[in-house]
């Protein structure tokens, strides 16, 4: 665990002082590239003015949203899906073509739909996430080995004693991967969307960062971005760590 | 005609089954001609009393644990039936129990949770424990109650997995090569409690096993399959009380005629 840390921190200071050196031994100018200095600097003025808490508040309360409502939603359709082929065949095909269109292209509909403010930010956030989740979830129950599904078709468990005890944990494992991975795309989609649909959050720092020509800010904003997205992988990685969970991992 | 069955647990009839061919090349692309369905099982016919302990051998690949998936209801015949108590099987029932060739324990419960599902829903949680405990220690395991799957070693586990099926109080125990996956010394614990269990509990046992001395070990009867399309090939009682001693005269014969009707000739 200590290593980990010791790792971590190595790793970001070699970053830091590497970028320190190209940006200085190159002589680039600050409005192409801040120094690390005026960034920290940045960062610093940005937790004052509140700026910063503000923000990402704001980003983490509509990613929770969005994806929390993905989650409930295509955790148990992705089960369904998963355990009747003939729904499979037909919803299948839709959920395929829908979920190639990037959640970006779906900004104009989301501003018709639900006005400015957090609700398009949220809609976008949870279809970003539901198709992935319903795919990764049905997948995970395709995959169950087939003794299991016979031993428990052998003891008679059948209906929703049959889901609570078999066919949830078996694909669990794999549905918190798919959670992970998942969500790691719904914190890309935020920013991107709040730099176009949204007048708060992450993303809508940078841009007006930009749009004031403050690299310092726009790089404290990416900063932000990437601790918050380490620290929601580390979350999820606890899932992983449950009892019930862990069997996947430690199996040969 | 109508006595014989209902003396008997189990009745197979001329059982048939071909896989389809497209499934069959992806199978056994090599021992199957192109166009023809690949067979595996032949006319299988042959009956089992009541309290029997049957060892099924034959060589491998031979359509073994496919017979056992038709007779306890996963897979449907493609001719003939199976009858168990004068009725066609028709699926899977717990009172017909397999204990399969794959680890078949849960490994999201523990032994205590594992053992449990073969009680089913409808138990008050007191006599579950109960019962649970009584039968983990029958197999060995008191005090492994709590322990995951994968923290217990590959004997403990099948311990488990046999304590899940007797809890059930089945008619028939179907195994396919249980302990083939174990070291030699546990193999030959595993066997000792194997007659144990068939002596305390009174049901059928079929016994599917690649390993001869298990077979002439524990066997009332062995039946021996042939090679694909599987037909049976020699069908012996052995009436020999337990424990056996196989370097003994009675047996020691049977051994080696067996393995050569096998096909081996290897001094013995």
């Amino acid at each position: 665990m200590a290593l980990r840390y010791f790792g971590f921190l190595l790793i970001f200071s070699l970053l830091v002082l590497v970028w320190h050196l190209v940006v200085t031994l190159f002589d680039v100018p600050e409005y192409v590239f801040p120094k690390p200095v005026s960034v920290a600097k940045a960062i610093e003025e940005m937790i004052q003015s509140g700026q910063l808490y503000r923000n990402s508040v704001a980003s983490l309360f509509r990613v929770t949203c969005g994806f929390y409502m993905a989650v409930v939603t295509a955790v148990p359709l992705g089960l369904v899906l998963g355990r009747k082929s003939h729904l499979r065949i037909f919803l299948n095909p839709l959920i395929q073509f829908l979920r190639p269109i990037s959640p970006l292209a779906w900004i104009p509909i989301a501003l018709m739909w639900f006005g400015i403010g957090d609700r398009p930010a949220i809609f976008l956030i949870f279809l970003s996430s539901f198709f992935p989740l319903v795919v990764f979830t049905t997948s995970s129950v395709l995959s169950i080995r087939t003794t299991y599904l016979r031993v428990a078709k052998n003891f008679g468990l059948n209906g929703l004693d049959l889901y609570r005890k078999v066919i949830l944990p078996a694909a669990l494992p794999d549905i918190i991967t798919g959670i992970r991975i998942t969500l790691g795309t719904a914190w890309l989609v935020i920013v991107a969307a709040e730099m176009i649909a949204v007048k708060s959050g992450l993303g809508y720092l940078i841009i007006d960062a930009r749009n004031s020509l403050r690299m310092d800010k726009v790089v404290a904003g990416m900063v932000a971005i990437g601790l918050i997205g380490l620290v929601l992988d580390h979350i999820i990685r606890f899932l992983e760590r449950m009892p019930s969970v862990e069997w996947s991992r430690l199996r040969r | 005609m109508e006595q014989v069955e209902t003396l008997n647990k189990i009745e197979v009839c001329n059982l048939q089954k071909c896989y389809k061919e497209r499934r069959a090349k992806k199978r056994f692309h090599t021992q199957c001609e192109a166009q023809e369905d690949c067979r595996v099982l032949d006319g299988l016919s042959f009956s089992i009393p009541a309290g029997c302990f049957v060892c099924f051998i034959g060589p491998s690949g031979c359509g073994k644990s496919t017979m056992f998936r038709i007779i306890s209801g996963f897979e449907r015949p493609s001719g003939g039936k199976v009858l168990i108590d004068g009725n066609q099987v028709t699926g899977p029932s717990n009172k017909h129990v397999c204990v399969f060739q794959e680890d078949g324990l849960f490994p999201w419960f523990t032994a205590r949770q594992n053992v449990a599902i073969g009680l089913g829903t409808n138990s008050n949680e007191a006599h579950v424990q109960e019962t649970v405990d009584e039968y983990l220690e029958l197999v060995g395991l008191a005090g492994f109650g709590d322990h995951y799957p994968h923290e217990l070693s590959g004997g403990m586990r099948r311990r488990a997995e046999v304590a899940r099926a007797l809890i059930t109080n089945p008619e028939i125990l179907f195994m396919d090569e249980p302990f083939g996956a174990l070291d030699f010394v546990t193999r030959l614990q595993m066997r000792e409690e194997m007659v144990n269990v068939h002596q305390m509990f009174d049901m059928t046992i079929l016994f599917i096993t690649h390993d001869i001395d298990e077979a002439l070990q524990l066997g009332d009867r062995i039946i021996m399959l042939s090679d694909r399309p599987s037909t049976v090939a020699w069908d012996m009682e052995l009436d020999f009380p337990h424990p056996r001693d196989l370097s003994t005269s009675p047996l020691k014969e049977i051994r080696k005629e067996i393995y050569y009707k096998m096909g081996l000739h290897v001094a013995l």
